[in-house]
């Protein structure tokens, strides 16, 4: 190796020192730590104790844990598509040459910045069963149209109970997250931006109408974004936790709950995760639910790398 | 940048758009809406049926009363207008006027929900500047100077993002602990200054695009590496740092896993810990309360929004586009 070489290698590493140094600290050693910590019992206090596979057999007979693993899964598998569709649809609003767009794209993107944990409290107050602006308004629809049919608005539909109901609950979640897509949008709209006036032009020559131009043109050019998109919420909401941990805090009624009510129904991963964690001081326990965690995380979002090999068109850029 | 990929043209479609954007507008803006009005109702009014669309009377107290939430004594000061008459020295309690200004003063800095605003911006300022330094110099050897091994660094680097936090708390909660830093604002802010891999990647595509030959010209004139990234990239880079500042404060201020599991003295709980407390306190019942709180904290970002909106937008794209 040259000299010149040798300096640029010390330059280089010792510019990147705080991140060796952070690296270490704060990423490998703690992923090592809670890997070795899964197979004991450890309450962070005591010493620990080898246990073996016990905690990770332990698991899988826990229902909470399981009923977490389901409550993830139901939100995480609603929100991706559901996003998807929202925040495009939305993108593709915003990228059309209509007037106004400064203040629409604003107030579409707003909502995203809003902190999670007064988010929260904003739509518990929204789906309150009782004084909750939602269900009231969705009586009085129904009560219209029940009148305009001659029957009764109980007859037409309920409201749902949402975060008293057990089956209503994940439903709230995904709703009052999807009011928060702006982030995605941007994204979208940006990729949107990019894509080259000319293929629409040469697909209206081909006589392509607009949706024609969106499935043939639009989305396979912004296919990368997708992608990208894709996999950071996959990430994101595999370890969702402030949101339902707020919005369930409270069951009914005054003073405090336990967070992941009715019924378990909103008790996500990293809730149990930081319950037997930081609750019950099962620390062992939870790390091994830490590593499924990471496990899980790493396989999906390498299956979705896959997945996009054959799926994603990256456009020959230079 | 500024090219309309779907061009509408004709009218009806123009129409369905214009509608469609209404529309949207409208759902996504009516929580803002319920919440800032419900902030300012009374009680009754809120937990009321038929449901009260528009505040009856602009109760601006409730601000106040969320403001100097205490849990164990009644607030001196009832009300803003008593707070105010005080500060500006014309009271009708006991003591001199001067007294009284200095104790009302004393009052608010003490309230629950200023010291956790004072604990927030402590966090985020000391963060933001952790993040700028330490990302800055990162990024830098990642990209400025070519070292063998550096692409397969930087690779493992953006492979640590898949690393989700829940996954590493519990070694990190005990480390701290070992440190008696649980219970300090400490483990909130130390770590970003260590570098983040999410912002090492943003800094490094913005620091690529900066021509070869400024760092040249500058290595020429006899500048040490960490000379040219003082005087050279750092000044040309300052809107990457704006972004990469901005993402930190907004993170900060949002963050909640993080106080929850290191906070655990109320002097020290920053605000999104502090609305959840009051939430445990006030929920169910004070909603107006409540929703006055959630506008106190929602306030700020929003403002912070518009102010820097073009390096939030241009922040956010870089990351979803170049990724």
């Amino acid at each position: 190796m040259s000299r010149g070489n040798l300096r640029n290698l010390r330059n280089g590493l010792l510019f990147i020192s705080p991140w060796i140094v952070g690296f270490g600290l704060f990423l490998f050693y703690p992923l090592a730590d809670s890997f070795y910590h899964s197979f004991c019992d450890y309450s962070g206090l005591s010493t620990s104790e080898w246990v073996g596979l016990r905690n990770y057999e332990t698991l899988f007979k826990d229902t909470v844990f399981l009923y977490s693993i389901w409550n993830t899964a139901y939100v995480t598998v609603l929100i991706l598509p559901l996003t998807l569709v929202v925040a495009l649809s939305l993108a593709l609003l915003l990228s059309t040459n209509v007037r106004g767009m400064g203040i629409y794209r604003t107030l579409l993107f707003l909502p995203s910045l809003v902190p999670l944990v007064a988010l929260g409290l904003m739509w518990r107050w929204i789906f309150n069963t009782q004084f909750g602006v939602l269900n009231i308004a969705l009586n009085n629809l129904f009560q219209f149209i029940g009148g305009a049919l001659g029957l009764s608005y109980e007859e037409i539909a309920k409201a749902p109970g949402w975060l008293q109901d057990p089956n209503w609950s994940k439903p709230a979640i995904v709703i009052a997250s999807l009011w928060g897509c702006g982030h995605a949008m941007v994204i979208y709209l940006a990729g949107l931006m990019e894509v080259p006036a000319h293929l629409y032009e040469q697909a209206s020559i081909d006589g392509g109408g607009l949706f024609r131009k969106i499935y043939h043109v639009t989305l396979p050019m912004i296919s990368p974004v997708i992608y990208f998109n894709t996999i950071m919420a996959i990430i994101w909401n595999l370890q969702i936790f402030a949101l339902p941990y707020v919005i369930s805090m409270s069951g009914t009624g005054s003073g405090t709950g336990t967070p992941g009510g009715p019924a378990r129904s909103t008790t996500m991963y990293a809730m149990y995760l930081f319950d037997q964690a930081f609750k019950y001081f099962e620390m062992g326990y939870a790390s091994a639910m830490a590593w499924i965690l990471f496990v899980v995380t790493v396989v999906l979002t390498l299956l979705a790398t896959r997945f996009s090999k054959s799926h994603v068109h990256y456009a020959d850029t230079n | 940048m500024y090219t309309t990929p779907i061009p509408i043209k004709r009218f009806w479609v123009r129409v369905v758009v214009h509608v469609s954007l209404i529309a949207a507008a409208m759902v996504f803006a009516f929580p803002f809406y319920w919440l800032a009005t419900s902030a300012v109702k009374p009680l009754p009014e809120v937990m009321r049926l038929p449901i009260s669309w528009w505040p009856s009377e602009w109760q601006w107290d409730n601000y106040w009363n969320a403001l100097t939430f205490s849990e164990d004594t009644s607030p001196y000061y009832q009300n803003w207008d008593g707070f105010w008459a005080a500060v500006t020295l014309n009271g009708k309690g006991e003591g001199s006027a001067w007294q009284q200004c200095r104790e009302a003063w004393s009052f608010f800095f003490d309230a629950f929900f200023v010291r956790c605003v004072g604990n927030t911006l402590f966090v985020a300022i000391m963060g933001v500047l952790g993040t700028i330094i330490s990302n800055g110099l990162v990024a830098y050897g990642f990209s400025r100077i070519v070292w063998p091994g550096r692409e397969v660094c930087f690779f493992l680097t953006l492979a640590t993002m898949m690393v989700p936090f829940p996954v590493i708390m519990i070694p990190l909660f005990i480390t701290f602990a070992k440190l008696g830093w649980v219970g300090t604002l400490y483990p909130l802010w130390v770590p970003y200054w260590f570098g983040n891999a999410f912002n090492i990647f943003l800094l490094r595509q913005f620091f690529r695009t900066i021509p070869q030959d400024l760092s040249d010209a500058g290595r020429i004139d006899g500048c040490s590496e960490l000379g040219i990234f003082a005087r050279v990239i750092l000044p040309l880079a300052k809107p990457a740092l704006a972004v990469v500042a901005l993402f930190h404060f907004l993170y900060a201020w949002n963050d909640f896993l993080g106080p929850l599991i290191y906070l655990t003295d109320q002097d020290t709980y920053t605000l999104s810990l502090a609305l959840f407390f009051y939430q445990s306190q006030k929920g169910g019942t004070d909603w107006n309360l409540l929703m006055a709180a959630c506008t106190m904290m929602i306030t700020p970002i929003i403002i912070v929004f518009f102010v820097a909106q073009r390096s939030l937008i241009s922040g956010i794209t870089l990351t979803g586009l170049k990724g």
